[in-house]
């Protein structure tokens, strides 16, 4: 069953995630994809992820296509204007991708080329007006399309922003990419159920399905740098202890993880793992949690 | 007002290194104001690099000028025949004003003494900080008097991005989310369902821009 399938007949949705590398060579990331294929409805392929200057999300994401794999392409709006974001996507669907995370994207300042210039000419709402324009059939301009994608769009959102402000701009802006097309929803890596539950409370009658967000534990260094320095996660000191105290930490970490997709079960409608490189363990943890 | 800051030593030093005979020309308007490029920065700068040439075994003769604005060719006129007398002009306007000055003067070679950086007003903490963009396509009015534009990393125009860490931009931890003090202040002011509006993209400016005035 396709990814859009699954989510219009309200299936427990479950998606990973690859990232392209720095340089031509796949192996690995073909390797990866292949190994959770079966079990996922769908792969993201990430964009230039922290503004570090990969391989390309719209060429790996064709590839993945070609293979039986079925992508989600991630697009920013970082690096391209709105005259490549249309030309882009139009080559997307010839390219046989149709479904479209749409992305702000992050600022180049933090990634390894810091002085290369941000586009930012639309962001993740007008990204999503965007597509429904294209699948209308017009461009931005008005003008008509000789033949017509069917993207099938989604978006993010951080459930970890910053309590007050931060979180309420989160939710207005997420009600917008919603009227603006948004079909489904992934969001930034969750690592307590019970914050959760109260976010998911908040978007209940947002009327679109919600994935929750697995980050795999690889370390408890990783947890605390992700604390440090990624806006939104917040790993419990439990889950950093149990990382630092065994001696198995594949086994731990897809403990960790399996126990938030159960709870996630009866909270929302998917998940989406974000297993950076682990993506062989994903069966496991799906294993654990019964899926 | 136009912020700017002063070059680097070194920099305007090497600018300058073929000339025994400069006059510095500093400008009354924005950056006397932000305290870079006004009468008493020229006599500061005059100072420093009459001091460092000097060491250097090669003096350099330094005339002081500060015109009331360096972006108006009228201000600029009242100096002509005192500037035939050197062989180039720094000038500590802005770059405006750098631009309106090698205008007018025509054949004398006129180099920046400053770095031209942003508009903006006072923090209150002496210092200065970035408050407006230029863009053309005001939308103050609907984000509550805070430009997100000139003050957003990403110049967001719908609402945050996800970086925001204890209020703070992710790029910069000294800075607010922007957007956070958008929602604040339209709290206060009864506006929040303006934010809920869908932004349209800015159309891009076209340079350079032009204000006509009829007669």
């Amino acid at each position: 069953m396709g990814f859009r399938e699954a989510v219009e007949s309200g299936k427990f949705l479950i998606t990973a995630e690859v990232g392209p590398g720095k340089g031509t060579d796949m192996e690995e990331l073909l390797e990866d994809a292949q190994a959770v294929k079966d079990r996922i409805h769908a792969i993201n392929v990430t964009d230039l992820q922290s503004s570090v200057m990969r391989l390309g999300s719209l060429a790996v994401s064709h590839i993945l296509a070609d293979r039986g794999i079925e992508p989600i392409y991630q697009l920013t709006c970082r690096d391209r204007n709105r005259l490549a974001l249309q030309s882009d996507l139009l080559s997307a669907w010839v390219l046989g991708i149709q479904n479209v995370l749409a992305l702000t994207g992050d600022n180049p300042v933090l990634g390894d080329h810091p002085d290369s210039k941000p586009v930012f000419d639309c962001d993740s709402v007008s990204l999503l007006k965007m597509i429904h324009t294209l699948n209308s059939g017009h461009d931005m301009a008005g003008n008509e399309l000789k033949g017509v994608p069917d993207f099938f769009p989604g978006a993010v959102v951080n459930p970890g922003a910053d309590a007050g402000a931060g979180l309420e701009m989160q939710l207005i802006k997420l009600e917008k990419k919603i009227e603006a097309g948004a079909r489904f929803i992934q969001t930034q890596g969750v690592f307590e159920l019970d914050s959760f539950e109260k976010f998911m409370k908040r978007v209940e009658g947002f009327n679109i399905p919600v994935m929750g967000g697995i980050i795999m534990l690889k370390s408890a260094g990783m947890a605390k740098f992700m604390n440090k320095n990624v806006a939104g996660i917040s790993v419990p000191e439990s889950q950093i202890k149990a990382m630092t105290d065994t001696d198995d930490k594949v086994k731990t970490s897809v403990e960790i993880a399996s126990h938030l997709v159960k709870g996630m079960k009866e909270m929302c409608q998917g998940v989406h793992i974000m297993a950076i490189g682990w993506e062989k363990k994903i069966p496991m943890v799906l294993d654990e949690a019964g899926l | 007002m136009i912020v700017a800051e002063v070059k680097p030593m070194d920099e305007i030093q090497d600018t300058l290194k073929k000339y025994s005979k400069v006059l510095i020309t500093g400008c009354g308007s924005c950056v006397t104001v932000c305290l870079s490029g006004g009468a008493q920065q020229v006599e500061v700068l005059a100072s420093s690099l009459r001091t460092a040439r000097k060491q250097e075994g090669t003096p350099l003769e330094v005339g002081e000028e500060t015109q009331v604005r360096q972006c108006d060719p009228m201000f600029i006129e009242q100096i002509r025949d005192k500037a035939a007398g050197y062989e180039a002009i720094l000038s500590m306007g802005c770059g405006a004003g750098v631009q309106t000055m090698a205008e007018t003067l025509g054949n004398i070679p006129v180099y920046p003494a400053l770095d031209t950086v942003f508009f903006g007003g006072a923090d209150g903490k002496g210092g200065f900080v970035e408050l407006c963009a230029a863009c053309g396509q005001c939308i103050l009015s609907r984000t509550g008097g805070i430009c997100p534009v000139a003050r957003c990393a990403k110049s967001l125009t719908d609402g945050p991005c996800g970086g925001a860490q204890d209020g703070n931009c992710e790029v910069d931890k000294d800075t607010r989310c922007a957007w956070q003090l958008i929602y604040a202040r339209m709290m206060r002011l009864g506006q929040l369902h303006l934010l809920k509006e869908i932004t349209p993209p800015k159309a891009a400016r076209v340079h350079p821009a032009r204000l006509k005035r009829e007669e």
